[in-house]
């Protein structure tokens, strides 16, 4: 994307990160173990989380337990007068009414906290990917789409945020079916085991039930992945689709794909909804047993209010199996994202600053290449034995056919990759000895396709120098000649640049990527030059521009104009990933050799 | 009122797809009033087994009952499965046709339309749009009626049993509503900001990735990851106060419903005690009071289906009413071989009544000739050889193929006359036989490699693992820039087209395999009308015609000596661009000093 040379930069096999990965469990024990990393550190507040959720589920179990004392030891109690019942009732509804009020409380307690936390881990995990990503060499860049990376910090990041949720759900669904088991058990033993005799039946439907259902989830997903990317596809290709009249086609093969995904839809639909009516057939069955036994054991009206609360108790006691059921799908995604999502922080950086690396300070600008070699796999050379002094100061152009290796000299100087053999040395210091990130205060780079940023002018120039001012803004603006057309905007320096700069031509774009490389006032500049052919007056501007760029620094230029190559102070020719000739115009002409060549060729 | 008036036409439009499938659709509806019913029964029974217990606990009487419950609840549970898997049926099945109804129509829509849209905003169009269109069948529709049926089914059932406990329970419904309603406008809004923070964050994310050779070169990582944290910081701080306010209102429902329920005690106890209400019925009440809770509290939620549902309705149907100009026209001809005549009479083309991309271009091309076109980034190269195939419509004027109007042919016999190099190479992920046969079925694998051949890639395609069987695109091996050229070149080289249009197609080819396709090319172009966006003095001087461009118009049009005797512009970009080259063609960039538009 940054350059036309890239192909010889690219290497083939199946790129780095699995796109689709296969999973169908819903616990993974090493994606829960690292997520606790990141929960960890808010262990208070998730103890906070756990307190209220207690507390929460208490209240729960307590409601219908006041609902059996009012009923069973007020309102049917037939030895109480009316006045003391009434009474009674007044005194239990007011104590009803604080524990609701309480389970208000502990309710929006926990569920506010878990937000707060899980919203926490999302942005660590996020900031973590991204950091992360920042450190990955551009050999990784070469293996992954743009597409897959960013799928792995947005679509995974966010099939987590609802995990968390679900997590802490279902904790206090765990809890809460203890506290009701616990509870029954405690109001009427035998009831209670009557009731809960339905319980390994709910177990083996739902062990059924999953095994079938989860072949039937990992099908869904595979064929709406596959209706997604053909869509993706034709509607992204869709000249090449006209232009081959291919329509026809298209439509018949996407429609099985999409019938394809119809049908394991349905397929999933009829498994998700087989499911809810069993569980509420197996409720009914529990609330007939008491029905029926309890209604035997009722010997006082008192009794009555065990019944009722029973029968409350079973509604709650299904409700977070069917949840869970429900979520089951969920689930399975999530375990997915969360393995993609470590997996994609588990890759090493290639490229690090070593131990105790030293900064690079007051660096000349002078940069040697001694015997260095650069490949990919062994076997397929990029590069062999390039040697090469450049004095600082000096001006050279790379000059030579794509995949000879010009695109590779200078990404290693900007250690966008590591020598495979030999080595660089800036003013005589190994580049790998040198801190990574302080290579980049004194080499800066123009790439071939102008790049700006989302952001104004101004914020464009200045980049990542927050030290720079305005008026060091406008004056490098001013020297490379994008001043005049910036002044002439509405809203001058302040004007933001859209989506990949373009409202803006690409000729005034290049500038402002002068003006950026100017700002940073590099003792290297590195630049692969525009080969677009851009209108008069502005290839007279970008001219002027970069001659002021050049002025007093090193420079080495991937040059595809013949006034920049003219004006450069050596020619450097390099095919087949060594230099084969190096030397000024005239004499490269009058030499003979490859450069004489390429220049008769036309 | 015109708003409304929208909303409800897309609603009636959308509930149409359901109503396709008319049988699954009333199925739905009746096995969802089924259930309801029977769910409504359920602390009926419950209510007279309590009374039974009391009064005389039979025991006979008591199985009777619990068998009719189990009964009840089997009927129960047949009617929600036939009822969720039929309402899901709906859902995804007018899901799936307005996916190939989506499909088709982008297949068939011009560049124009294309050139406007984004592929992301059209996927996101076909995928969460549909997904709450979806929605919308399932829950809005088929479950909101099951809502409104439960609601009043329950309201009179209590009403019947105890008209004053009832009216003091329903006393909190209108609150309820009335809250769920704001409540959800509040967290759509609060959704909405949510939605647009993680936009900029991804803009972020993007930029990065896709300018990551610029950061590292700029060392700027730490400044991307701080421009990174202050995004993704606002999207967690979003979301939890969207969380935080869903959470409070979702907690305060449960409230009111539990408050109600000691109403419920409290004055249903009074009414026990005054010989007005049974103990079975006052455990009915609370049981109701429970089913209640679930249509009340889903009234909010509804309310943002249906919304959505407008919305996602209203972007879906902007793609399917797309009128696209291009389309045959009634009584279009058949082409089959045509000899390549092309006569451009007077074309002008303007998009969105802006000023005109192209103006008044005139020129005659006869069959066989070389065409070359000439002139800056922007000046409508591309346009006029796209206009062609007609992948756009003149505003004005007409193209001619053979004496017949472009717009009188079908557009399939048109496209399948004219073989077109684009300037963005699009590789499928497919096989390379698969990629270069793209334009025709079952090509004989001979034939794709004699295509192959002539665009120089066959060299590159045995040298991968399975030839051209390796699989290329996402998930499969990456192309270089110059073997993605070549594939297009060789899938549009199989077409054998009477008419062949190179869009600039050999910009990121190195100078040697340029060499050698500019070799097959002349012998690929003999025969054939040729239209060559030009950047090379050796093609530009070989030509018939050279087409010189400046904003839309031919400024100048000729034979190379013609024009270089004109002094003119054709002089000037020959002196600054075209001689340079024939002195130094350093290397392949130098030939694609035509700009990537």
């Amino acid at each position: 994307m940054i350059s036309g040379g890239m192909g010889g930069m690219r290497q083939w096999g199946r790129s780095g990160l699995d796109s689709e990965q296969e999973g169908d469990r819903i616990y993974d024990h090493e994606v829960i173990v690292r997520l606790m990393q990141y929960v960890k550190p808010y262990w208070p507040k998730v103890l906070i989380t756990f307190i209220t959720i207690l507390a929460y589920t208490g209240t729960i179990m307590a409601i219908p337990w006041f609902v059996q004392m009012i009923i069973g030891d007020y309102i049917s109690n037939q030895d109480l007068s009316t006045p003391e019942i009434l009474s009674g009732l007044d005194r239990l509804v007011a104590v009803y009414v604080v524990i609701a009020v309480i389970q208000y409380i502990t309710n929006y307690t926990h569920l506010r906290i878990m937000a707060f936390v899980s919203q926490q881990i999302l942005y660590s995990l996020r900031f973590d990917l991204f950091k992360h990503l920042q450190r990955m060499s551009m050999s990784f860049y070469d293996r992954n789409e743009v597409g897959s990376v960013m799928s792995r910090i947005q679509n995974d990041v966010q099939q987590l945020q609802e995990f968390v949720s679900i997590v802490i759900v279902t904790f206090g669904d765990i809890l809460a079916l203890a506290g009701i088991v616990g509870v029954m058990l405690y109001m009427d033993v035998g009831l209670a085991l009557i009731t809960l005799s339905v319980v390994p039946l709910l177990f083996v439907t739902l062990i059924i039930w999953q095994k079938f259902a989860r072949q039937a989830f990992v099908r869904v997903r595979k064929t709406v992945a596959s209706v997604n990317s053909g869509l993706q596809e034709n509607i992204s290709g869709v000249r090449v689709v006209q232009s081959m009249s291919r329509e026809q086609t298209n439509i018949r093969r996407f429609g099985r794909a999409n019938y394809d995904s119809l049908d394991a839809n349905l397929q999933a639909g009829r498994f998700s909804a087989a499911l809810i009516p069993s569980v509420e057939v197996l409720t009914a069955l529990s609330l007939a047993l008491v029905v029926y036994f309890g209604g035997i054991m009722v010997e006082t009206p008192s009794d009555v209010g065990v019944l009722v609360a029973f029968a409350l108790f079973i509604q709650r006691f299904f409700d977070p199996v069917r949840n869970l059921t429900m979520q089951y799908g969920q689930l399975q995604r999530a375990m997915v994202s969360g393995s993609r999502i470590f997996q994609l922080l588990d890759i090493k950086p290639d490229i690090r600053s070593k131990e105790g690396a030293s900064k690079l300070v007051d660096f000349s600008g002078n940069v040697r290449f001694e015997g260095v070699g650069f490949h990919y796999r062994s076997g397929s050379e990029v590069l062999t034995d390039v040697n090469l002094n450049i004095d600082a100061g000096e001006t050279v152009a790379l000059v030579g056919p794509t995949g000879a290796g010009k695109t590779t000299i200078v990404s290693l100087m900007m250690r966008l990759y590591d020598a495979t053999d030999g080595r660089i040395l800036f003013d005589g210091k190994d580049i790998r000895d040198v801190d990574l990130e302080s290579v980049s205060d004194f080499v800066s780079f123009v790439p071939q396709e102008p790049f700006l940023f989302s952001s104004s002018i101004e914020d464009n120039i200045r980049y990542n120098r927050k030290d720079i001012q305005r008026d060091q803004v406008v004056r490098a603006a001013e020297l490379v000649g994008a001043h005049d057309f910036i002044s002439n905007l509405d809203t001058g320096y302040d004007t933001h640049v859209s989506e990949r700069g373009v409202n803006l031509s690409l000729g005034q774009r290049q500038l402002i990527c002068f003006a950026r490389a100017l700002v940073a006032k590099p003792k290297v500049l590195i630049l692969d030059e525009a080969t677009a052919n851009i209108d008069t007056p502005t290839e007279i501007l970008i001219q002027r521009g970069l001659n002021e760029l050049l002025r007093g620094r090193t420079a080495v230029i991937i040059a595809h104009r013949l006034s920049t190559i003219r004006s450069s102070d050596r020619i450097i020719v390099i095919d087949n990933g060594t230099i084969v000739e190096t030397g000024k115009h005239e004499y490269l002409v009058d030499k003979g050799g490859l450069y004489s060549k390429l220049s008769n060729y036309s | 009122m015109h708003q409304t008036d929208r909303s409800s036409k897309i609603l009636a439009r959308l509930i149409g797809y359901g109503w396709r499938h008319k049988l699954h659709f009333f199925g739905a509806l009746l096995t969802m009033v089924a259930s309801t019913f029977t769910v409504m029964v359920i602390p009926s029974l419950l209510g007279i087994a309590i009374d039974e217990s009391v009064s005389s606990g039979s025991k006979s009487d008591l199985l009777r009952l619990a068998l009719l419950i189990v009964f009840v609840s089997l009927l129960r549970g047949l009617f929600s499965y036939a009822h969720s898997y039929l309402s899901e049926s709906v859902s995804q099945r007018s899901a799936f046709d307005l996916r190939n109804d989506i499909f088709t129509k982008l297949q068939g829509l011009s560049f124009a339309f294309h050139d406007k849209q984004q592929t992301g905003n059209l996927m996101s169009r076909a995928t969460s749009d549909i997904d709450a269109v979806k929605w919308f069948m399932s829950m809005g529709v088929i479950r909101g009626l099951s809502t409104i049926v439960m609601f009043f089914g329950v309201s009179s059932l209590m009403l019947v049993t105890n008209w004053r406990l009832a009216l003091i329970c329903l006393v909190f419904v209108p609150i309820v509503i009335f809250r769920a309603i704001h409540m959800s406008k509040l967290l759509r809004s609060t959704w909405m900001n949510v939605q647009i923070e993680t936009g900029h964050m991804t803009t972020v994310l993007q930029e990065n990735l896709t300018g990551m050779k610029v950061v590292k070169g700029f060392g700027g990582g730490f400044y991307e990851a701080e421009r990174f944290a202050n995004r993704a910081s606002a999207v967690s701080q979003l979301t939890y106060s969207a969380t935080r306010l869903f959470a409070s209102h979702s907690s305060l429902m449960v409230l009111i419903f539990t408050l109600a329920t000691g109403v419920i005690l409290w004055f249903g106890g009074r009414e026990v005690v005054n010989d007005r209400l049974s103990f079975g019925e006052l455990g009915a009440f609370i049981l109701w009071m429970g089913l209640l809770a679930m249509p009340i509290r889903m009234i909010g939620w509804l309310l943002n289906t249906i919304t959505r549902a407008v919305a996602s309705g209203q972007r879906i149907f902007e793609i399917l009413d797309a009128e696209s100009p291009v389309k045959d026209r009634p009584g279009a001809i058949e082409i089959s071989s045509i000899k390549g005549h092309v006569k451009f009479d007077s074309v002008s083309i303007a998009y969105d009544g802006k000023s005109a991309a192209i103006k008044d271009v005139e020129f005659e091309v006869q069959p066989g000739q070389l065409v070359a076109i000439l002139g800056s980034s922007g000046s409508g190269k591309s346009t006029v050889v796209h206009l062609i195939p007609r992948f756009y419509e003149v505003t004005s004027g007409s193209i001619q193929i053979d004496g017949h109007d472009i717009r009188d042919i079908t557009i399939h016999s048109l496209r399948k006359n004219i073989g077109i190099v684009l300037q963005d190479v699009f590789v499928f992920g497919a096989t390379v036989r698969d990629n270069i046969a793209y334009g025709v079925d079952n090509a004989p694998l001979e034939d794709v490699i004699t295509a192959s051949k002539i665009a120089q890639l066959h060299d590159s395609v045995e040298s991968f693992p399975q030839g051209y069987d390796t699989w290329v695109g996402e998930r499969g091996i990456t192309l270089s820039g110059g073997q993605r050229q070549r594939l297009a070149i060789a899938r549009t080289m199989l077409l054998n087209p009477p008419i062949l249009i190179l869009d600039d197609s050999t910009s990121s080819v190195d100078v040697g395999t340029e060499y050698h396709i500019q070799q097959a090319l002349s012998s690929v172009i003999q025969g054939r009308t040729t239209f060559v966006i030009a950047h090379r003095l050796s093609t530009v001087r070989k030509a018939d015609l050279i087409l010189v461009l400046d904003k839309g118009r031919v400024v100048e049009s000729g034979t190379h000596d013609d024009l270089l005797e004109q002094n003119g512009f054709y002089q000037r970009t020959y002196e600054l661009q075209l001689k340079p080259q024939e002195q130094l063609a350093t290397s392949e960039n130098v030939n694609s000093s035509e700009v990537r538009q």
